[in-house]
């Protein structure tokens, strides 16, 4: 079906869409696909987060080595649902509107010292301190006071309490299971509740994310995708995890200080597939396309579609782009903090991944001018 | 509209003429870009966080740099990272992000009671004694106390003593509008315990000063100074009982004395100053530009471990401050380039309504709405460009209720500089709180107002004077910057 424009009067300012030629999709109907590709996004993230709470809860229950590994290898599956849905940040939505969890969620870097224990600081942060209530409402409340690296929940949380500091040239964290048995380690208690508390809210908020993009519904999806002017947001939030949030905040940051802490996912060494994530997701939404975790594809009309429509030269392009940067973050070896060193050949590659995304941010510009968006922004770090 | 208005803008005619331009309470095209063309579209919680929007794609590194440094949280040194260690000994807080959370503006402690129940952060106290007569101030401005220095340290790292706790204690004190409507503001006294390093000087002068957002820096700074100087003869010709002056303020960065435009008393006279002496005396983190921690010959604990850190450093090869020049200078870009959101429904009717009763009342005499930028050298982006911050930058006496009675350089114990009112509006949405004046005591921007004294007098009775809706009209104004 196929609606036509809404009266130009509906639209933002900052985007009248001319009437072209009628051909490729509605507007709406771009945007109603779009809200069943963040729905499916965030429906397999938060499966694959109830996944790592079992582990959790499992280990917790009985901690042990084995419990530990599995624990830890459930974290880095649900990274790569995650991941992918950071595509749709950066336009006060759901995740990062007024009181959105993303800040709770995916908060980074932290100080460590701020949570738990660290070399030379054998009685720090939360879990030391006994006084201080573990609950989801208490450690919310601490997140990200006092300074945004205080991060007590979240991802980045979970993963510390999983690995520990990352101290070795050569690996991700070491942290040994006995950290969470009585009598083996301080406050072992506490560590094991904090996991779960962390946990149990990581869940809970991306359920709540998940029904936030429910179909038929009445919620933020119902009224984001009857507004035409919500294109421009899809795509700004697309540049902006370009340019911004991956290649800058992520990538050149880390490039330019050599710093091995200046990595989002430091405890675990994974931030290598943080970077293909995230570009994946880019893609995703640019092609309308979603590889879900049952196997099947979600496809239908999508933006390259629309801009197809007005300037075949411009989509295809981006649409090259976008292979391009995923491939190139697809070739940055782990750990990532060894790759961003002088003289390691990791480097380069890392470079190139940062060049191919800012070449994509360009174009996505140039794809917005063409539906008539003349001023995309590009340009917001976390 | 009642009468009452009529009389405001009769009252407050001669205001008009102040600010240079015509009274507009109409629709200015172009006025919701307050920062010009580097004006960013995003109201939500991440509005003060974009660099300026004309930033090419190319020129955003080194503000994404700037960024990480702005935010992270610095460590004792020595530690693995060596990049980010050296916090302290004395400190407030951990990262600037710690006080601009957002790059937005901060709140003093929650109160229970009438006191403060947690210290502050985000809310520094400067120190000092009284000059004695034809005592030079020199390039601090003020006479640091002689055993604290001059500002509170309220944290430490592991084993130095903090130097004080803060305790604020407010007293609500009763008011009327002309209406009869009821109002309460709450004056806030500070009190210093647990003393590390013994008693203060006897005549030890005291001033709060909160951690407010942190956009539009390089602008205010790329105003020529010949602008600001033409504002205050303007007001001083006008013959209204309102007279800025400028600050006069020495400047490490150019190593110059210049017009003072940062800072609650306009004791700073450039981003980079500002950005220098906040990493130094907020977070003891030393830089080629302020290569030295305070740490007072009373504070023989902070002096034993600044020399062995030192020692330490030295052994190691490692450089003898903690941000290296490069760190710096993208931190200075990242804070010189933060862009000013649009402003929202400039051409609604109560916004348009609110505006013209700003300028009636004679706000704008010091709030002065619009500025051109000047040429800055590597700043094109900032260069030459119509900008509304509603400031003059000035020094004005605000009264005997906001007085700190502590002079900074050539301002007075009654005299503030007017801030900008850019970004007001979104305080609420990115930090989460409506707290103002220089040191949070206004619960919301009508106690803001309501503070106002001295040459600002007469602005705030004619605000006494509005009926329900005008009052109500004037907010929305003021949410809408």
């Amino acid at each position: 079906m196929r609606l036509k424009f809404i009266a130009a009067g509906a639209l933002a300012a900052a985007c009248a869409f001319p009437a072209w030629a009628d051909k490729g999709p509605a507007v709406t109907d771009v945007l109603a696909h779009y809200g069943e590709l963040v729905h499916a996004s965030y429906a397999d993230s938060a499966a694959a987060a109830r996944r790592l709470q079992a582990a959790v809860d499992a280990f917790v229950a009985a901690p042990g080595e084995a419990g530990l590994d599995e624990a830890r290898k459930a974290w880095l599956a649900a990274r790569e649902w995650y991941g992918q849905t950071e595509a749709f940040r950066f336009y006060g939505g759901p995740i990062d509107g007024k009181d959105g969890p993303e800040g709770r969620i995916n908060g980074w870097p932290m100080d460590e010292a701020y949570v738990d224990s660290v070399q030379g600081h054998a009685d720090a942060g939360i879990v030391n301190k006994r006084k201080i209530r573990l609950d989801a409402r208490t450690l919310s409340g601490l997140n990200e006071k006092g300074g945004e690296e205080n991060i007590a929940t979240g991802w980045h949380a979970i993963e510390f309490l999983l690995w520990g500091q990352d101290l070795s040239a050569d690996g991700p964290g070491k942290r040994v299971y006995t950290d969470f048995v009585d009598g083996s380690a301080p406050n072992a208690d506490r560590r094991r509740q904090y996991l779960k508390v962390v946990t149990d809210l990581l869940v809970s908020d991306l359920a709540a994310l998940e029904k936030a993009w429910a179909p038929q519904a009445k919620n933020y999806r119902a009224g984001f995708v009857k507004q035409p002017a919500s294109l421009a947001k899809v795509i700004s939030a697309l540049g902006i995890l370009s340019r911004a949030e991956l290649a800058g905040e992520r990538m050149e940051v880390a490039l330019d200080s050599q710093s091995q802490e200046d990595e989002h996912s430091c405890f675990s060494d994974n931030t290598h597939r943080d970077i293909v994530a995230n570009a994946t997701g880019i893609r995703n939404v640019w092609r309308g396309e979603f590889l879900r975790a049952d196997g099947s594809r979600l496809a239908g009309p999508s933006l390259r579609d629309l801009v197809a429509a007005r300037d075949k030269a411009v989509a295809d392009k981006v649409d090259a782009q976008m292979d391009v940067s995923v491939q190139a973050a697809q070739a940055v070896p782990a750990p990532f903090d060894q790759a961003i060193l002088a003289g390691n050949p990791g480097r380069l590659k890392v470079e190139a991944t940062v060049v191919a995304l800012k070449a994509q941010t360009e174009s996505l510009v140039e794809a917005a001018r063409v539906l008539g968006i003349k001023r995309l922004n590009t340009a917001l770090p976390e | 509209m009642g009468s009452r208005l009529l009389q405001v803008a009769a009252l407050a005619g001669a205001a008009f003429c102040l600010t240079g331009a015509a009274p507009l309470p109409g629709y200015e095209p172009g006025e919701e870009l307050a920062g010009g063309d580097t004006t960013v579209n995003d109201f939500g919680r991440n509005a003060f966080s974009y660099p300026a929007a004309n930033l090419s794609v190319e020129r955003q590194t080194a503000f994404f740099i700037g960024n990480s440094f702005f935010k992270k949280n610095w460590v004792e040194a020595p530690a693995s990272t060596t990049g980010r260690d050296g916090l302290g000994p004395h400190f407030i807080t951990r990262s600037c992000a710690g006080c601009h959370a957002m790059d937005g503006r901060a709140a003093p402690p929650a109160v229970k009671a009438g006191a403060s129940t947690e210290q502050p952060v985000g809310l520094l106290l400067r120190l000092s004694i009284p000059a004695a007569p034809g005592q030079d101030t020199g390039k601090d401005g003020v006479i640091p106390e002689p055993a604290y220095g001059g500002q509170l340290n309220n944290a430490a790292i592991a084993g130095i003593k903090p130097e004080a706790e803060v305790v604020i204690e407010y007293t609500e004190q009763p008011g009327r509008f002309a209406d009869g409507t009821r109002y309460r503001l709450r004056r806030p006294a500070y009190r210093l315990r647990n003393l590390a390093y013994g008693p203060l000087h006897p005549g030890t002068l005291m001033s709060p000063r909160i951690a407010p957002q942190v956009i539009g820096l390089g602008l205010l700074e790329a105003i020529p100074e010949a602008g600001l100087l033409a504002i205050a003869e303007r007001q001083a010709a006008a013959g209204q009982g309102v007279s800025g002056r400028p600050n006069r303020v020495w400047d490490a960065s150019r190593q110059d004395w210049v017009i003072g435009r940062f800072g609650w008393k306009a004791n700073v006279g450039s981003v980079a100053h500002q950005t220098g002496g906040a990493f130094n005396g907020d977070m003891g983190i030393t830089s080629s530009m302020f290569p030295h921690e305070e740490c007072t010959a009373a504070q023989t604990d902070c002096r034993e471990r600044q020399q062995r850190e030192a020692a330490w450093r030295s052994g190691r090869g490692e450089p003898t401050v903690d941000l290296d020049d490069r760190a710096f200078e993208r931190t200075v870009f990242y804070t010189t380039t933060l862009a000013v959101p649009a402003r929202r429904d400039p051409r609604d009717a109560q916004v348009l309504q609110g505006k013209g009763l700003f300028h009636a009342a004679g706000c704008a005499a010091c709030h002065v709405p619009r500025h051109v930028t000047g040429d800055v050298p590597g700043l094109p982006e900032l260069s030459r460009q119509t900008i509304y911050p509603y400031t003059d930058l000035l020094l004005h006496d605000m009264g005997e209720g906001l007085a700190d009675h502590r002079p900074d350089f050539a301002a007075d114990g009654r005299e503030w500089r007017t801030p900008p009112l850019w970004g007001l509006g979104l305080v609420k949405t990115v930090n989460g709180h409506t707290f103002f004046l220089h040191d949070g005591r206004a619960r919301n921007l009508m106690e803001a107002v309501l503070w106002h004294g001295g040459e600002a007098e007469a602005a705030k009775q004619a605000v006494l004077d509005m009926p329900k809706a005008g009052r109500a009209a004037l907010i929305r104004f003021l949410e809408s910057l």
